[in-house]
């Protein structure tokens, strides 16, 4: 294989290290950058903490179905930290002027990925862990409570952001920084139609077959049905994984299409706007 | 048998939609060897220097360095090159110290905190190892990309432009360092610039570039007899205004 591909494929532990232990020395030496990961997950939690208590106390159904605005809130935060941390990593090299110096080292677009998606990992930890410790003092909800259920959830929300990750990288690649928007609002594209707030029944008719087309919409009616039934589905998990397994599939293609692209047109020497 | 090359560009063709920045360039450049890429702005260094690199794909052509066809077997060779340009910079809010270890890891250089310790030697860096790489200047920022250019002590060294924008002082220092990296591990290196004093002093071989096309191939001093010329400054206006006069001729 690595014949085949002139070493395109070979994968080495120790540049994947190197690139990880950049963006570790980067967060380390900004204490902006570690605010920045804490402070929107925590005002989000709180705001629809309190919205969740004024309308516990107002209707039968959602006093039953308590928990379900803040673990919507915490899930989502996860789809959309762990996209925006892929991507903020990424962008990095961009805003440094560094992406020529990766490009002309032996580091392998995989390798370069992977050590991305590591890193996308440790933001999230680094904002999500206090803020769902915040959550469970102020207003009583745990969401490790959630078992094993929150592994699969977490897993699939992951793979979604990922996929979108890195996408959005290769656009901006190919296209400069004048592609950066992308990084920051592709996501929200995706919050009306996976249904974070509501089940997929609230949605057109018309419009439910786009939602099911969605890993994260899987992840949210899970959690519903976890919170207000106490029933675990794991045919949703699953389902949501092979959908995943193909965006994930799309999300490298398109990556390596558009860095391709890129060293066509000559965008890896330009990475302005 | 004379040794491969380690660069060789057969008629090598970059169109950016229907602009050609490299037009037909065909040359190589013996192992060991000091080139130098001569233009004017716009006259194809950069481009050429990126498709040998392999940042960029030819529109048609062939570039082979160190045995490996760019771009695609690149995987092949790139631990052994390495690259300095002004338009490319290292990570401002990491110490010198951490983009070389970082640099280092990618490159899997043996023994890396001796050869950070060696390069800051040699560059003058010690003192700075542990400073952001953003607060320093022009001059400093420049070394600091030569360290990196040379931390995996690179057969091949492609340069673009290493001076550009450095005081005569620090510029000259600089040649003196990329002379004594080049005599001692007997590196092939190309220099693209736009300084004829400084590929004067370093190469033993210019390459004159004009509109994507190679307008005169020869040594600093064969250049100098055959244009009549005290300096390469003089010769590259010769061969600048050369063309223009020709087509004035022709109108």
């Amino acid at each position: 294989m690595t014949a085949r591909t002139d070493g395109a494929l070979a994968f080495s532990p120790r540049r994947v290290a190197a690139m990880m232990l950049r963006y570790w020395y980067l967060l380390r030496s900004s204490w902006p950058r570690l605010v920045e990961l804490i402070y929107w997950p925590m005002v989000q939690m709180i705001t629809w903490g309190f919205v969740q208590f004024y309308v516990m106390q107002n209707a039968g159904f959602f006093a039953r179905a308590a928990g379900t605005f803040i673990g919507a809130v915490l899930l989502w935060d996860i789809l959309f930290r762990g996209q925006l941390g892929f991507s903020i990593s990424f962008l990095e090299e961009m805003w440094s002027r560094n992406i020529g110096n990766l490009m002309m080292s032996p580091l392998r677009p995989f390798e370069f990925i992977s050590a991305l998606m590591v890193m996308s990992v440790v933001r999230l930890l680094i904002g999500a862990v206090p803020v769902t410790l915040l959550a469970l003092i102020f207003f009583g909800f745990n969401l490790y409570g959630l078992g094993l259920a929150l592994v699969a959830f977490f897993f699939n929300l992951m793979l979604t952001s990922w996929a979108v990750g890195i996408f959005v990288s290769g656009l901006v690649l190919r296209n400069g920084l004048g592609a950066e928007n992308f990084a920051w609002s592709i996501m929200f594209l995706f919050m009306p139609l996976t249904c974070v707030y509501y089940p997929v029944t609230t949605l057109p008719t018309w419009l439910q077959p786009v939602a099911w087309m969605l890993p994260p919409t899987y992840v949210f009616e899970g959690m519903r049905a976890l919170l207000i039934e106490h029933t675990f589905h794991p045919g949703l998990m699953l389902d949501a994984l092979a959908i995943n397994a193909a965006f994930f599939a799309v999300g490298l293609a398109g990556f390596l299409w558009l860095l391709g692209s890129a060293r066509r047109h000559g965008s890896l020497m330009q990475t302005g706007e | 048998m004379p040794p491969a090359p380690a660069i060789e560009v057969r008629q090598l063709v970059k169109v950016y939609k229907t602009v050609a920045a490299v037009d037909g360039l065909t040359f190589s450049i013996a192992p060991g060897s000091i080139t130098g890429l001569l233009g004017g702005n716009g006259a194809g260094k950069t481009t050429t220097i990126a498709m040998i690199m392999g940042l960029l794909a030819p529109t048609s052509g062939r570039v082979t360095v160190l045995g490996a066809q760019m771009p695609r077997q690149r995987y092949r060779v790139l631990q052994r090159m390495n690259f300095e340009s002004p338009y490319v910079e290292m990570p401002m809010r990491l110490t010198i110290r951490q983009n070389l270890k970082v640099f280092g890891m990618l490159y899997g250089v043996p023994d890396l905190a001796e050869r950070i310790a060696q390069l800051a030697h040699d560059l003058d860096l010690t003192d700075l190892l542990d400073r952001p790489t953003g607060k320093l200047s022009a001059g400093q920022k420049t070394r600091v990309s030569l360290a990196k250019s040379l931390i995996n002590s690179p057969d091949l060294l492609l340069l673009d432009e290493p001076t550009a924008s450095l005081d005569p002082d620090t510029a000259d220092w600089v040649r003196a360092r990329l002379e004594h990296y080049c005599r001692e591990r007997r590196a092939t290196v190309l220099l693209a610039s736009h300084n004829m004093a400084e590929v004067e002093r370093l190469c033993e071989r210019v390459i004159i570039m004009k509109r994507g096309r190679i307008e005169d191939d020869d040594t600093p001093a064969r250049l100098l007899a055959r244009y009549g010329r005290r300096t390469l400054e003089e010769v590259f206006l010769d061969v600048a205004r050369r063309r223009s006069e020709q087509r004035e001729a022709a109108q």
